[in-house]
């Protein structure tokens, strides 16, 4: 069971990615973001950063690399697929999420510590923990705040506050059948008692436990 | 208006001996284009002619130092095959003409200054100053200033980790912005800023050089302000994240592949700087084709071109097998690459541009020759009238006097500030902002690094010697509080302008301080930056030295000392010598008085050394080790309840004492025993804040130190 973490020009969290998912005893590589194969791999996470400088939109430069196509097939053939906060904007930009996202309520950067709550555990991301499970995340984002004129999306984790105007209080969501998922908290920064909590690892498990043979 | 046109030289900065001196060199009038290489290159911000006479001072061995002051950055060993590379810089003057920019390109350069070295950022700390926050002038700069750092830092992807921030009205007109950087590199991949030997190839990475920033280094950052300082704005340069960080990214694929033998980047002086220093170290010439440069706009002149100090660039030095490689290498990262020259025998840099020679000169005197001021410096007559003013504060309400400490912008949460900031990413932060010193975990290692970013306008405008020592012990002290041991300094000397001798004697002054107490704890000064004339309509600031302090903790402390772990029951221990009943310099005295009067305490050696070592003793056993600095042990105790959600009642004759060397430990029964240096102060529980019978209940505490900024900010 291998997981790809791919790299756009821009993204910053693809090490701590791959570190976390290495801890829970995972197994993942770097793809770059020009790869058109991915063949070999059974799951992709698109990493939080700023792709591609966020020019023009965040995630709107991202959607057009040649992995995207790869990852697009892989969601379609049900395989997990998730997008940490800069992966998340990528997603809905590439159309493989509902909804779009704008700057946060206060218009200001926010990096911090944040409760959520699981809302459901019908998707790749949430399937270990409990609905109702309280998740001590840290947040890193400007643009966090997650509108879906649609109503498609399926909201998995839900900020106990709400921290930057995100739609139903969205932290995290899926698609309709589950396996493809963002969220804008990031999980792999909670996976350490040593660097305040490790409620990250639910996330990463489901994940991970969500992997099956290509 | 003036319409009587200055001679070059002026226009460009330089005095007429200065130009006397280039005449001499070269034996015949520059050129134009020489002339803007020497113009930037002999700048007070590139040569540091009026400190380098002083600079010698600092101690810089010790068995742990692989690269002292000189090079980009320092580099020290840390032991299992791993260096840490640190450097500060400021960029105070860019930030007062345009703080988004001004803030953000000083990030983008210190971090070049870093992954120079060879070296991955893994950390920032930013020190930041201004004007009050009652002025709308100086909350724009504030506000533009955290924003270009979030901007730059967070985008470029290296987490901004701790810093510091004060507010003071010698500060209106010229906001302070330093910056300090950290990377971690293993020993093999280290690299020097140097051109190699004849035959090496020069290639030029990054951004496409531009218009921007032309004189940054000369016009900008080596004078004074006055009304018509705004003009300067095209001076400042433009910062672009997104590039720098794949230049970062290229650039250690380059280090891993071992394919260059040195590296310089541009910053201040650009292509004139990246060319002659790394010649001049190498003790070799270079041939330079300005007409390979890659620019983003037509028509620049060759003056232009060497004077550029266009963000995101970094000149490689390669052999020439190597050269296809490194193209490849900048070409998948998507950074623009151009070879530019080659090092040649001998020790001339030839610059040509559309077939024209533009320079030819010595490439070791644009550094080796530049000019060397020994300017005077006398002790200003007003000191001896302000040592003997004492402070007249009397403290009849304490419950009050902390509760305006703590509502101070510059002592509340800096909340509002650090949580614009990424500082999580690379999962090493182990104790992040808001703390004593940041401590950072090398993953894969049972070692930890800590660094303290201090600085103290008030203290050291009292006493420049005095103050610059305690900075060094505070900042020593800090992350002696984390569990780890001082190992190297990088300094950073903010001062107003080096032609008024009283300037300069807080200058020398502060030198002499900042090497006593390094010496005293054993500690290297292995890199630094002076920013003079930090002065607007004639009116200096305080002198403001910060100190960026590097300590290893090695094994991390199997119990971390965080604020937030104090719980009922537990006792509270004030350690270090007993305080004076001084407050000369304090915050209390600054917010009773509005004014600055008396003698600060001196530092005292054998305490300081002492209390660093009581510190590392106790980190892995106490629950919360805490610095006693800003508004005294009331202050401090304060910060520990808000963090843990929980009261304290404590006795002490001295609640908002800053005299150095005391820390207070929060601890269970029995860890700690009575002695001179320890001294058993009060217990943990309840939900108020008690010193000496006055109450504040924690939660109004909390609300006025977390809204301490924020409704500052409201006006």
């Amino acid at each position: 069971m291998r997981a790809g973490v791919i790299v756009f020009p821009g993204v910053n969290c693809e090490h701590d990615v791959v570190h976390a998912i290495e801890a829970l005893g995972g197994e993942a590589e770097l793809v770059w973001h020009r790869d058109t194969d991915l063949s070999g791999l059974d799951g992709v996470v698109l990493p939080g950063g700023f792709a591609h400088g966020d020019a023009l939109r965040t995630g709107a430069i991202a959607r057009f690399s040649p992995a995207m196509s790869e990852v697009e097939r892989l969601a379609g053939e049900g395989s997990p697929v998730l997008g940490i906060c800069n992966g998340w904007q990528m997603l809905c930009e590439a159309g493989l999420l509902p909804g779009a996202h704008i700057a946060n309520r206060d218009l200001s950067f926010i990096c911090r510590f944040v409760d959520t709550e699981v809302a459901t555990t019908d998707t790749i991301l949430t399937r270990s923990a409990e609905v109702g499970q309280r998740l001590r995340i840290p947040l890193n984002s400007y643009e966090g705040n997650w509108v879906d004129p649609t109503g498609t999306g399926r909201v998995a984790l839900r900020y106990v506050d709400d921290p930057n105007g995100s739609q139903d209080r969205a932290a995290a969501i899926s698609n309709e059948a589950g396996n493809v998922a963002g969220i804008m908290p990031h999980p792999e920064r909670a996976i350490d008692d040593l660097l305040g909590s490790t409620d990250g690892n639910v996330l990463l498990e489901s994940f991970l436990g969500s992997l099956v043979p290509a | 208006m003036t319409t009587v046109q200055e001679p070059l030289h002026r226009q460009l900065g330089m005095t007429d001996e200065e130009f006397e001196s280039v005449v001499g060199i070269l034996g015949r009038e520059p050129r134009a284009a020489e002339l803007a290489m020497y113009s930037v290159m002999w700048s007070e911000h590139c040569s540091y002619k009026s400190s380098r006479a002083h600079l010698g001072r600092f101690p810089t061995d010790a068995p742990w130092v692989v690269v002292g002051p000189g090079e980009n950055a320092g580099v020290v060993d840390i032991g299992d095959g791993w260096l840490a590379a640190l450097r500060i810089e400021s960029h105070n003057h860019p930030s007062f003409v345009e703080p988004y920019e001004g803030a953000a390109t000083g990030v983008g350069g210190i971090l070049r200054d870093v992954f120079t070295m060879g070296a991955r950022p893994i950390a920032l700390w930013d020190q930041i100053r201004f004007g009050p926050l009652s002025e709308p002038k100086n909350r724009y700069l504030f506000k533009g200033v955290v924003s270009g750092i979030a901007g730059y830092g967070n985008a470029v992807g290296v987490p901004t980790v701790g810093g510091e921030v004060e507010f003071d009205d010698c500060y209106t007109g010229n906001p302070l912005v330093n910056v300090m950087c950290l990377g971690l590199l293993r020993r093999e991949q280290l690299v020097l800023g140097t051109a190699g030997e004849p035959g090496t190839i020069a290639v030029l990475l990054g951004k496409a050089t531009g218009r921007d920033g032309i004189g940054g280094a000369s016009v900008l950052a080596s004078a004074s302000f006055d009304d018509e300082s705004q003009d300067k704005r095209p001076s400042v340069q433009v910062g672009d994240p997104f590039e720098e960080k794949k230049l970062i990214e290229a650039c250690l694929e380059l280090y891993e592949k071992g394919l260059v033998v040195g590296v310089q980047d541009l910053g201040a002086a650009g292509l004139s700087c990246a060319t002659s220093e790394p010649a001049g170290r190498a003790g070799v010439g270079m041939d330079v084709d300005l007409d390979q440069v890659h620019t983003r706009e037509s028509g620049m002149t060759a003056p232009e071109l060497l004077m550029s100090e266009s963000q995101e660039r970094m000149m490689a030095f390669v052999t020439v097998d190597k050269v296809d490689e490194v193209l490849a290498i900048a070409s998948k990262w998507e950074i623009d690459s151009a070879v530019i020259g080659e090092v040649k025998d001998g020790s001339t840099l030839t610059v040509r541009y559309q077939d024209e020679l533009v320079a030819e000169i010595p490439a070791a005197s644009l550094a080796d020759d530049a000019p060397l001021y020994n300017r005077p410096a006398e002790k200003p007559p007003w000191i001896e009238e302000i040592w003997a003013t004492e402070p007249a504060v009397e403290v009849t309400d304490v419950a009050g006097a902390l509760a305006g400490l703590l509502a101070q912008p510059g002592i509340g949460s800096s909340a509002w500030i650090h949580e614009q900031y990424d500082h999580m990413l690379f999962l090493n932060t182990v104790v992040g902002p808001g703390s004593d010193g940041s401590l950072l975990r090398i993953k894969g290692t049972e070692k930890a690094l800590s660094v303290s970013t201090d600085g103290n306008g008030r203290l050291c405008y009292l006493d420049p010697r005095g103050g610059a020592a305690r900075l060094v012990w505070e900042a020593a002290l800090n992350v002696a509080v984390t569990g780890a041991r001082p190992m190297a300094l990088v300094d950073n000397l903010n001062f107003g302008n080096p032609e008024k001798p009283e300037v300069m004697w807080q200058f020398t002054e502060t030198v002499e301080g900042i090497s006593e107490a390094c010496e005293a704890l054993g500690i290297p000064v292995v890199g630094g930056n002076v920013s003079f004339y930090n002065e607007t309509d004639g009116v200096d600031i305080h002198p403001t030295p910060v100190v960026g302090l590097l300590g290893l903790a090695d094994p991390v402390p199997a119990i971390i000392p965080r604020l937030g772990s104090a719980r009922a029951g537990m006792e509270v221990w004030e350690l270090g010598p007993p305080a004076t009943s001084n407050l000369a310099g304090s915050a209390l005295q600054k917010m009773v008085e509005n004014r600055l009067t008396g003698r600060p305490t001196p530092p005292d050696i054998a305490a300081g050394l002492s209390s660093v070592e009581t510190a590392l003793g106790l980190a892995g056993q106490a629950a919360v080790l805490h610095d006693i600095s800003d508004g005294g042990l009331a202050v401090t105790l304060a910060e520990i309840c808000i963090a843990s959600g929980v009261g304290a009642d404590v006795t002490t004759d001295e609640p908002f004492s800053e005299d150095p060397h005391r820390f207070l430990a929060v601890t269970d029964p029995g860890v700690i025993g009575e002695s001179a240096s320890a001294r058993k102060i009060g217990t943990i529980g309840g939900n108020t804040i008690r010193v000496n019978g006055a109450e504040l209940n924690v939660a109004e505490a909390a609300d006025l130190f977390k809204g301490a900024i924020p409704s500052a900010l409201a006006g």
